[in-house]
């Protein structure tokens, strides 16, 4: 390299954050390997997979208990055992069966079963309409199924625009705020404050540095789960680019903001966890964040990773033009002008 | 002493307080170029405090300060392109390589010098690839001082620049600080080890509480004193004390003091004193627990000024 082309300070300060970042291998790891991980991690364990069978016990020992075993095990989505009373509560207890279907003298029966798993009321009404229909029920109304079972709508399309948020928010968050405040109780900001280096192009060199990263991670991210879950991308790569971008930015001045004043990195690590952690919750990354009480939900779609997931969400999945997001947006856009104007403001250079 | 519009340094009246700790309490301090300027004082004197106002690291309380004629409040950029600055403490980054950092910092100044001489001069040449976390103690000092010295400044201030290192690498920074001194650039140095004052600097300021207590070239100092040598004796434990005005009346003793359990002559000569306290010890049948003699430096030109050693350790 030449003693001129290598003499651009802004061009030092990048390459002085790639090389600090590419010799961390810990970095590398967090910021690609495990969010790809956590995508094959839950897209395994809710990958799409035939309806689960309903284990029911019938009670031996009545006349009727072989009939209706019979009866039941016409059933495809049942699997049917028979067992004495006490073994058949040890194994409704255990969870190995939801049902308990006890043949009563009278030619009744009684079902037992935990009526707040949603699970166990599905076995309940599958057992019951077998019974029903091997002992002669007629249906009054002619029904027929159709399955539907389309990408766009599994758990694992809703989760990866939640970790891609996710991604963005820590890098923002981590890269920024341990770098600066390590660099500050080091010594070395006040002693580059000492040298004719530009503020404004130190500040530069983490947007940057943070751009090119962060567009390797969103396209391996995307491209990873695209390849291995198909998942669907149902609007132009320019308005999901757009989304990443801004919410990068929002998250690099909430960064910045956290970094602004820390002298000490228990300090920061603290802020960064108050600031984060919230979001992990309720910015709906693993589930909607329609769970929480209405009243809250103000709070929650004003929150940055809300905004940005919910953008995510609506553009990826559901082809959302880029501008009917202008709520999620314009809460990014705030979020970023109010903590970079504010971490500028109080920002602690010595 | 040239007028003051062609100073490398002039502070006047400065002032800095931390609460209730007067940190620096009026200092004033002329420099002109071309000097090599100590700071000489023990820990808390306020030595890093006065040199990093001059830094313009920190805003003085009162007190002013001109360097190379230019001022913080208007000049602050040309300032930052023409110092040279070593702090106290600074980690660079560790993962970076020698050349990587002082690259970095050649990028910084529009003028400066060329990183693989700067590499050259202090000495890194074969740790040029090697990451700053691996340098030892006295390499990573010298990187600081290429650090400092590759916008080729005209003024550069060194904050303990060998605290911490073993006597080889002191010696190492010293030539290398002393090569600088003869390219006629103008140094400011704070430091506590008296003998690294005497050896590289022109005048040395003992601090003291945040005030200059004496000023002048390391002879002028030691001179002050009227007393060439210093005799240091203790007598074994358990002797009654001995009376400094007694101790001052022997032979060829200009001061006398107990130091700490010790005892301390100023002496002019050492062939007329030591005979005459042996006498006077044998006199009083005490035992001497142990006896040395040295030239005098400016660590007793301190303790000769507040009764106390430079380093407390």
């Amino acid at each position: 390299m030449s003693e001129q082309r290598g003499n651009n300070p802004l061009l030092q300060l990048v390459l002085v954050r790639f090389r600090e970042y590419l010799r961390e291998p810990e970095a590398l790891f967090w910021s690609f390997g495990f969010p790809i991980l956590l995508a094959i991690g839950l897209g395994i364990a809710f990958r799409s997979k035939p309806p689960d069978v309903a284990h029911v016990a019938v009670v031996s020992g009545s006349a009727k208990s072989g009939p209706y075993l019979e009866a039941l095990k016409r059933d495809r989505g049942l699997a049917v055992e028979e067992l004495p009373a006490d073994s058949a509560r040890v194994a409704l207890r255990t969870g190995r069966v939801a049902v308990v279907l006890t043949p009563n003298a009278d030619g009744g029966v009684a079902y037992e079963y935990d009526d707040t798993r949603p699970d166990a009321r599905t076995a309940k009404l599958l057992a019951n309409d077998a019974l029903q229909r091997g002992e002669g029920r007629q249906d009054v109304v002619g029904a027929s199924d159709r399955f539907v079972r389309e990408a766009g709508s599994r758990y694992i399309d809703f989760v990866v625009p939640g970790l891609l948020g996710m991604t963005i928010m820590g890098g923002g968050i981590w890269g920024l705020g341990f770098s600066i405040v390590d660099q500050r109780r080091k010594r070395l900001l006040k002693r580059l404050v000492a040298t004719p280096m530009s503020r404004a192009q130190y500040l530069a060199s983490y947007v940057v540095s943070r751009f090119v990263l962060l567009t390797i991670e969103a396209v391996v991210l995307i491209g990873a789960s695209v390849l291995l879950f198909k998942i669907p991308m149902r609007s132009s790569w320019l308005s999901i680019a757009a989304i990443v971008v801004i919410s990068a930015l929002a998250f690099g001045g909430l960064g910045l903001l956290i970094a602004a004043r820390s002298q000490t990195i228990e300090g920061v690590s603290g802020l960064m966890n108050l600031c984060m952690l919230p979001m992990w919750v309720l910015s709906g990354v693993f589930f909607s964040s329609e769970n929480f009480p209405r009243a809250v939900q103000p709070f929650i779609k004003a929150l940055p990773l809300t905004a940005t997931n919910d953008a995510l969400r609506a553009s990826m999945l559901r082809g959302v033009p880029f501008a009917a997001l202008w709520p999620q947006l314009g809460v990014l856009a705030l979020w970023m002008i109010i903590c970079f104007g504010i971490a500028l403001k109080i920002f602690r250079w010595r | 002493m040239p007028s003051t519009a062609n100073l490398a340094l002039r502070v006047e009246g400065l002032r800095k307080h931390y609460g209730d700790v007067r940190a620096v309490d009026g200092v004033d301090i002329a420099v002109p170029p071309g000097e090599c300027f100590g700071l000489l004082g023990p820990n808390g004197a306020g030595k890093t405090t006065t040199i990093e106002v001059c830094e313009g690291l920190l805003t003085p309380d009162a007190g002013i300060v001109e360097l190379l004629g230019l001022r913080w409040d208007h000049d602050e950029h040309e300032l930052r392109e023409r110092l040279g600055i070593q702090l106290q403490e600074t980690q660079l980054a560790e993962k970076l390589t020698v050349e990587e950092t002082v690259r970095l910092f050649r990028s910084f100044y529009a003028k400066g010098r060329p990183v693989d001489d700067v590499i050259r001069v202090v000495q890194l040449d074969e740790k040029r690839d090697a990451r700053v976390g691996k340098l030892s103690g006295g390499q990573k000092q010298r990187l600081a001082l290429a650090c400092a010295i590759v916008g080729d400044p005209d003024l550069i201030f060194l904050d303990e620049p060998t605290t911490g290192l073993d006597p080889q690498s002191r010696r190492q920074l010293w030539d290398l600080i002393t090569d600088f001194k003869r390219l006629g650039r103008t140094i400011i140095l704070t430091t506590h080890y008296m003998d690294e004052a005497e050896i590289l600097c022109d005048r040395v300021a003992i601090v003291d509480h945040g005030k200059v207590i004496a000023l002048g070239t390391p002879l002028q100092l030691i001179a002050s004193l009227g007393a060439e040598h210093v005799v240091k004796f203790a007598v074994v434990q358990g002797s009654p004390t001995l009376d400094e005005a007694t101790l001052g009346s022997l032979d060829g003793v200009r001061v006398a003091r107990a130091v700490a359990g010790e005892y301390e002559l100023q002496v002019g000569a050492l062939h007329q004193t030591v005979p005459a306290l042996l006498a006077f010890l044998a006199s009083r049948q005490l035992e001497l627990a142990q006896l040395t003699t040295h030239s005098a430096t400016l660590e007793d030109v301190f303790v000769s000024l507040t009764g106390r050693q430079l380093r407390d350790e």
